[in-house]
């Protein structure tokens, strides 16, 4: 059996964990606070993922980058791949939170879409 | 002059959730005072997700929690200003404000609440010998220009201090192309949430040195090098651990103080830990009927905390310009061993309507240890915690109940023990 150690990332309490497990199944687990560090600490060790914040460029708006975030977590290893897929998008004001900006990016079944409500320029 | 029951310097998180509760609460008329542009604070450059997880039960990005209460401020018909800054306010509650469209605003405040958040320490706070060279940022600073206005500030970038802005600007940098070279902290532990060092350093290979510092900075007209020194227990620089590493900015993440230039001109009394307001169990300051509330009181690692500390502060003003009275609060709470403060700094028992919720934090690191809040001397109290960190800020409930149970309570103590 494999001992990790590792910190839960999925609130700021930040739970250190301490998880055995044997084959990427967790046989003991300890020091999560809430039902969520189970999970964590699962995907964790067998597959990793993360929200993605970033921004891209709003045409014509109060403010010049709009603030975006992928709908759901992504796989850690396609982080770098999708700020690329943003690189070079811009879209024009308005824009409103929720907006979708990308549908399904890079076939990993979240959306890329917009965090914050922005007005034209007046 | 022009009369406002409610007037909220600042229309951050604090401002905003206050001036929804005030109106909850029946508030006639109600006036936001916002320098900024927008609505929302420094919630607006937090492009990053952990907000609202107390409250909406959902993992939201900054712009996304501040859009909830400007949308209730907007539904409620609460009345703000923006472009517009507060420059002074009398004890006797007298707001002076300026903006472009009607130069000098003076309104006369039934209950005045400060909302008006933090600054970062600048670079001058800090002294590091050496050049003079541009390249170097507050973290906070380098935030606005790449997540608010887009421009991209360097390539080599090595980030001075751990708090939470330097290691959420560390993985920001990195995915914009920048290599991100280290951050450097002078304290053995960081001042930033763990989850922080993990999706934010850990993920990207960014290594963090602890119990290190910046002993000179060198540039002609650019930064071109930073030495980077480890210390000893007494933080002093080790001779010959000195290290030249070249870099092309420099971000400063070390700490934030609460802005309370303006409170000072009103009389509060401002305590010499927090830098923010000695404020009582109703968030009043030695200034009567003027509140304080969010990060302008003491610095959050949560702005959930923030939101429910201003609705409740915001209630009590409503009730000051109601004129309704309350107790003196002659009881201190004082902060015991391992503990550098608590809000509220003083209480009185018969004031508190459902739980005496106070909020403190701890001077160092502690594994295994209880967090007590005696009374009298008793424990009241005591909770196991596995670890406590100076960078997460505590909380301890007493219900009323357990309060009214204590006929005579002289002195309450908060204290980490064993
Ligand atoms: C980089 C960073 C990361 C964070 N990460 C998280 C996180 O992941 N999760 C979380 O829950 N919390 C996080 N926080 C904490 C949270 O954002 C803050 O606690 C919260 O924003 C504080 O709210 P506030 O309203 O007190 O202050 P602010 O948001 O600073 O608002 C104060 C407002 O007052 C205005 N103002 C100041 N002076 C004047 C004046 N004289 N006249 C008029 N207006 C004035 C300012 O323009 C500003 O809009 C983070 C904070 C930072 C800085």
């Amino acid at each position: 059996m494999e001992k990790h150690e590792m910190i839960c990332i999925c609130c700021p309490r930040g739970c250190r964990l301490n998880v055995a497990a044997e084959g990427g199944e967790i046989k003991e687990i300890s020091g999560n606070r809430c039902r969520r560090g189970e999970t964590y600490a699962k995907e964790e060790l067998t597959h990793p993922m993360r929200v993605v914040t970033t921004t891209v460029q709003l045409n014509g708006g109060k403010i010049p980058m709009l603030p975006v975030k992928t709908s759901k977590a992504i796989p850690k290893a396609l982080i770098f791949d999708c700020i690329d897929c943003l690189r070079d998008v811009s879209v024009d004001a308005p824009a409103a939170i929720g907006d979708v900006i990308i549908k399904d990016v890079l076939g990993t079944g979240a959306d890329i879409i917009a965090t914050r409500t922005i007005g034209k320029r007046d | 002059m022009k009369n406002v029951d409610i007037v909220i310097v600042g229309g951050g998180p604090a401002g905003l959730a206050a001036a929804v509760s005030a109106k909850r609460h029946g508030a006639d008329s109600i006036l936001i005072l916002e320098r900024d542009a927008s609505l929302g604070g420094i919630l607006n450059q937090c492009i990053h997700s952990g907000f609202g997880l107390h409250r909406f039960k959902e993992e939201l990005t900054g712009p996304e929690y501040a859009q909830r209460y400007i949308s209730l401020v907007e539904e409620l018909e609460i009345p703000y200003l923006l472009g517009t800054t507060v420059i002074d306010i009398t004890h006797d509650r007298k707001v002076t404000a300026v903006n472009s469209e009607d130069g000098v605003i003076e309104i006369q405040a039934g209950a005045v609440i400060m909302a008006a958040g933090c600054r970062e320490r600048p670079a001058g706070a800090i002294n590091i010998y050496g050049d003079r060279c541009t390249g170097i940022y507050t973290a906070g600073t380098a935030q606005k220009f790449v997540n608010i206005d887009g421009y991209m500030l360097g390539k080599k970038i090595i980030i001075l201090g751990s708090g939470d802005i330097g290691l959420i600007m560390a993985r920001r940098m990195t995915l914009e192309g920048a290599e991100v070279k280290a951050v450097i902290e002078i304290m053995p532990f960081s001042s930033g949430l763990n989850r922080n060092i993990v999706q934010c350093l850990n993920d990207f290979g960014i290594p963090l040195y602890l119990s290190h510092t910046v002993t000179s900075i060198k540039g002609d007209k650019r930064l071109e090098s930073v030495t980077v020194a480890e210390v000893d227990q007494s933080l002093k620089p080790i001779k010959g651990s000195e290290r030249e590493v070249e870099c092309d900015t420099l971000l400063l993440s070390v700490g934030l103080l609460p802005e309370n230039e303006m409170s000072k001109r009103a009389d509060v009394v401002l305590s010499g830990v927090t830098g923010g307001a000695v404020v009582n169990e109703r968030f009043e300051t030695s200034t009567p009927g003027i509140f304080a509330c969010g990060n302008v009181l003491h610095v959050h690692d949560l702005v959930d905390y923030v939101s429910e500390e201003s609705e409740r502060a915001a209630k009590y003003a409503v009730d000051f310009v109601r004129g309704r009275t309350y107790a003196e609060s002659d009881i201190q709470i004082t902060p015991g061993s391992g503990v550098r403060y608590t809000v509220p700094f003083k209480i009185n028992p018969h004031n508190i309507e459902d739980n005496l919720v106070i909020r403190f934090r701890v001077s160092t690191r502690y594994s295994d240890k209880r967090i007590r809040v005696l009374i009298n001397g008793e424990p009241v109290m005591s909770r196991l915690e596995p670890a406590l960190v100076p960078a997460e800020m505590q909380t301890a409930v007493i219900s009323r109940e357990k309060l009214n149970a204590i006929p005579d309570i002289r002195d309450i103590v908060v204290e980490v023990g064993d």
